[in-house]
């Protein structure tokens, strides 16, 4: 299923809190009755093309991986209930692929919520060129990721002319071959200059709001930087560090862009997304494509229920900030 | 002693700004070297610089792409405000039931990877004859944003007072008065912020683009690659062309930097 049901931690009747600051009244009279006959007119639109352009075609996607339907022979689709899920299982491919996700989506997380933090922490601070600095620091998250990643390909991690390797053999280091020889290691490279300008800008939206008077108060009674950071400013930043933990892994779990650009999937960065395309639309196999595709759904799914819980517990404690 | 503390972490900051930033304005700069100087090791920080690349990407027919591109970005981001704004009212300001359940479902579909949906519309597109569309490709996105731009636009709902909605409603303006005159202009910083970020993540979208367009409807994304020559030199036209595709998408996000996270956020974070 698709549609996450709300955690059981949730209030049953749509609290205040719940759904953002505004009481779900039940409606008692007429004119209630009317307006709220409206409201579900405003929102029937953008709920039936969501449900059109998604639901459906995830149903069809579970029903393809019941057939047996190789494009090259498009005479012998039929009904193999569960074999292409034993294949997705048993098969040398998935566990690897597996693997491959969640090494690259959880150092990628990790390394770009740390710098994150880092750099927020950092311009947090008043100095001379604040906005510009953050204004810089935003523009990796912004940059088209096919165009970030043909550009490091080329111009920053080419063995012969890229600047990254050029710079190490301005130390005395020899040049690598980071594409072919760690092509884990570039992957997660990218992604972390990437995302970590997204974790920055929620942890900063954090940072800044802080109330400056309970930090002062904690200066004048004597804590040290370290102290608070630790004490008020790390417990106060939770929420923000779930939020931004948590979505970015959504976002990186469907990495696709670098690797097809990059690495097509060799040396350990074939992601599931990855390998779901290659046997859909390169190895023609659209039953086993689709069973990759349903277990990919549920891996993410996983991830999505904590990341859900996580951002109505945000709305619960918090309120509408 | 603390004043020079303070200096050093400035210059600190400012020497990692620019590191993280240097694959950027190195992109730029290659862009308007000439090929034989772009591929230059060491490295040229000093060159003849002109816009002979750019004139390039053009010639090699990249209009028609960026084309295609704010095509798809622009018309889908009007689709998904038509969608998301009244639907976002109806489930702030005019409370329904289920208005949870209802935020769950969108939300959820954004978290549904397009893995999940790829190969039925892949034939869906090919049995209509509906492959290399720019109006498919035009409802996908709309599909893709409307979870983010609801959850976004009914945080931006929800700060408007109470008290304005319903002083309209006691001078009898009835549903749509109450929409347009009243709320919409309040609204309006807020819906350009909704705006620009279904607009950033359209024109980056690579993935569908890759699959579904081959020469009719194909963006800028995956247009960038042909740019790659297993012959020639290449770094400096590739530079040039990156450098216009990420351009719109760098100066709207700039532009929009204060509604940024809170998009990003789903309205989470302000």
């Amino acid at each position: 299923m698709t549609t996450l049901t709300p955690p059981p931690t949730m209030p049953t009747a749509a609290t205040p809190a719940a759904t953002g600051g505004r009481p779900a009244t039940r409606p008692r009279n007429a004119p209630q009755r009317k307006k709220a006959r409206q409201a579900r007119a405003l929102v029937l639109p953008a709920l039936i093309f969501s449900v059109v352009m998604t639901q459906i075609p995830f149903l069809t996607t579970i029903y393809f991986s019941t057939l047996q339907w190789n494009q090259l022979r498009p005479d012998e689709i039929a009904f193999n209930w569960f074999k292409n899920y034993a294949v997705v299982f048993t098969g040398p491919d998935f566990l690897p692929s597996l693997m491959s996700t969640v090494i690259i989506t959880g150092s990628s997380v990790v390394l770009s919520l740390l710098l994150g933090l880092f750099f927020a922490i950092l311009l947090d601070r008043k100095f001379v060129g604040q906005g510009l600095a953050r204004t810089l620091m935003i523009t990796p998250f912004l940059v088209m990721p096919a165009a970030a990643a043909l550009i490091w390909k080329w111009s920053m991690l080419d063995v012969n002319v890229g600047m990254v390797n050029w710079a190490l053999n301005t130390v005395g280091l020899p040049s690598v071959a980071w594409n072919t020889d760690l092509p884990i290691v570039t992957i997660i490279m990218l992604l972390t200059w990437q995302y970590t300008p997204f974790m920055m800008l929620i942890l900063l939206a954090g940072l800044q709001s802080q109330s400056r008077e309970v930090l002062e108060a904690a200066s004048v009674d004597g804590a040290g930087p370290w102290r608070t950071f630790q004490w008020m400013t790390l417990p106060h930043l939770r929420q923000y560090i779930e939020i931004a933990t948590l979505l970015g892994s959504i976002m990186l779990l469907q990495a696709f862009d670098p690797i097809a650009i990059m690495t097509k999937g060799t040396g350990g960065t074939k992601t599931l997304s990855y390998l779901l395309y290659e046997r859909a639309f390169i190895g023609l196999d659209v039953g086993q494509a689709a069973a990759f595709g349903v277990v990919t759904v549920v891996v993410t799914i996983a991830v999505a229920t904590f990341a859900l819980r996580t951002l109505f517990k945000v709305f619960i404690n918090g309120g509408e900030r | 002693m603390r004043k020079t503390r303070g200096i050093l972490i400035t210059a600190m900051t400012w020497v990692l700004v620019l590191m993280f930033f240097f694959p950027i304005g190195w992109m730029v700069f290659t862009s308007l070297k000439s090929e034989g100087d772009a591929a230059l090791i060491p490295p040229r920080f000093i060159a003849d610089l002109s816009f002979d690349q750019y004139a390039i990407v053009f010639e090699r027919g990249m209009g028609a792409y960026l084309l295609n591109s704010l095509t798809a970005s622009v018309g889908s981001t009007i689709l998904v405000l038509l969608l998301a704004i009244p639907a976002a009212y109806g489930l702030s300001i005019r409370p329904i039931k289920k208005v949870k359940d209802v935020l769950f479902f969108f939300i959820s579909t954004r978290f549904l990877p397009a893995a999940a949906s790829i190969l039925p519309v892949f034939f869906i597109l090919k049995s209509v004859g509906a492959l290399d569309n720019i109006t498919a490709m035009t409802f996908l996105y709309a599909a893709m944003n409307l979870p983010i731009a609801v959850w976004m636009m009914r945080s931006f709902f929800n700060e408007v007072p109470l008290e304005i909605v319903e002083a309209a409603q006691i001078d009898g303006a009835n549903l749509r008065t109450e929409l347009v005159r009243v709320v919409l202009p309040i609204l309006l910083p807020g819906i350009a912020a909704v705006a620009l970020i279904c607009f950033i993540f359209s024109w980056n979208e690579y993935f569908l683009a890759t699959l579904l367009t081959t020469f009719q409807a194909r963006t800028t994304p995956p247009f960038l690659a042909s740019f790659v020559d297993g012959r020639g030199q290449f770094l400096a036209v590739l530079s040039a062309a990156a450098t216009i595709a990420v351009l719109p998408v760098i100066i709207a996000g700039w532009a929009a930097q204060k509604q940024l996270v809170r998009g990003l956020a789903m309205g989470a974070v302000k």
